[in-house]
């Protein structure tokens, strides 16, 4: 009963969300390495300030927001008993604490960009 | 019924199986601190190198961000091993893969370390706000 319900999507998200936020720790290393150079890292900051960076920034909320609550979901199953038999219903109020973090978070990370300062 | 990945029964991978789930726990409470004064109450328009260097101007921001980089790396790079593990089966492969994991790994957090620690606002430089 693994394919396909809940555990296989919360495994598979955990896998692409923790990828996709180690692939980003790279490149922020490189990015901050560069204060040494601090005309260099001045200039390239408008990468980072782009409309295009700026929305993919409330991605990378995102995927640092589910991977870190389904971190816990895991740690519940492992160490808690109960955590097996309430599998479910911790899916579901993860799903739940996600959404309530990441929409307002999003809101006023994005409004500047829409609606200017 | 949903069971997780199998705990090991001991050695490296048992080790590796804890500090996962520990530094999870803490990188939970730095990172998702981090985004929230970096990315929400400041923002990418803020932030530049005089914003850095007034940061790091101070020690429990340096020190801060030092624990954050060595727990978020080694946590990804385990991650990235266990799904080389998972994917990677011929052995050349794995050799070839475990061992640029390593090495990239080893570098980004060599740099990371570095800059933290050797940084300094060039002599001479206005840095607004600092004292």
């Amino acid at each position: 009963m693994y394919r396909g319900r809940e555990g296989m999507w919360s495994w598979i998200l955990h896998r692409v969300t923790g990828l996709g936020v180690l692939l980003f720790l790279a490149i922020h290393i490189v990015d901050i390495y560069l204060l040494g150079w601090p005309d260099v890292f001045n200039k390239l900051l408008f990468l980072y300030r782009h409309p295009v960076f700026r929305v993919a920034e409330v991605f990378l909320v995102a995927a640092v927001l589910y991977h870190a609550l389904n971190g816990i979901r895991i740690i519940l199953v492992d160490f808690w008993v109960e955590g097996t038999r309430f599998h479910r219903q911790i899916f579901w109020a993860q799903v739940a604490f996600f959404l309530l973090i990441w929409i307002p978070t999003s809101w006023v990370m994005l409004s500047p960009v829409v609606f200017g300062k | 019924m949903y069971v997780g990945r199998e705990r090991p029964t001991g050695g490296f991978e048992l080790f590796a199986w804890f500090f996962m789930r520990i530094s999870g726990v803490v990188l939970l409470i730095l990172v998702l601190g981090h985004l929230a004064i970096m990315h929400v109450i400041h923002t990418v328009d803020e932030i530049d190198f005089d914003f850095v260097a007034r940061r790091w101007a101070s020690p429990f921001w340096r020190t801060y961000d030092l624990v954050m980089l060595w727990l978020a790396l080694l946590h990804g790079v385990n991650g990235m091993r266990t799904v080389i593990d998972d994917y990677v089966h011929r052995r050349g492969w794995r050799v070839v893969s475990l061992t640029v994991l390593a090495l990239v790994g080893f570098v980004l957090l060599a740099m990371g370390t570095q800059i933290i620690l050797t940084f300094e606002a060039p002599l001479g430089r206005e840095v607004a706000g600092r004292p």
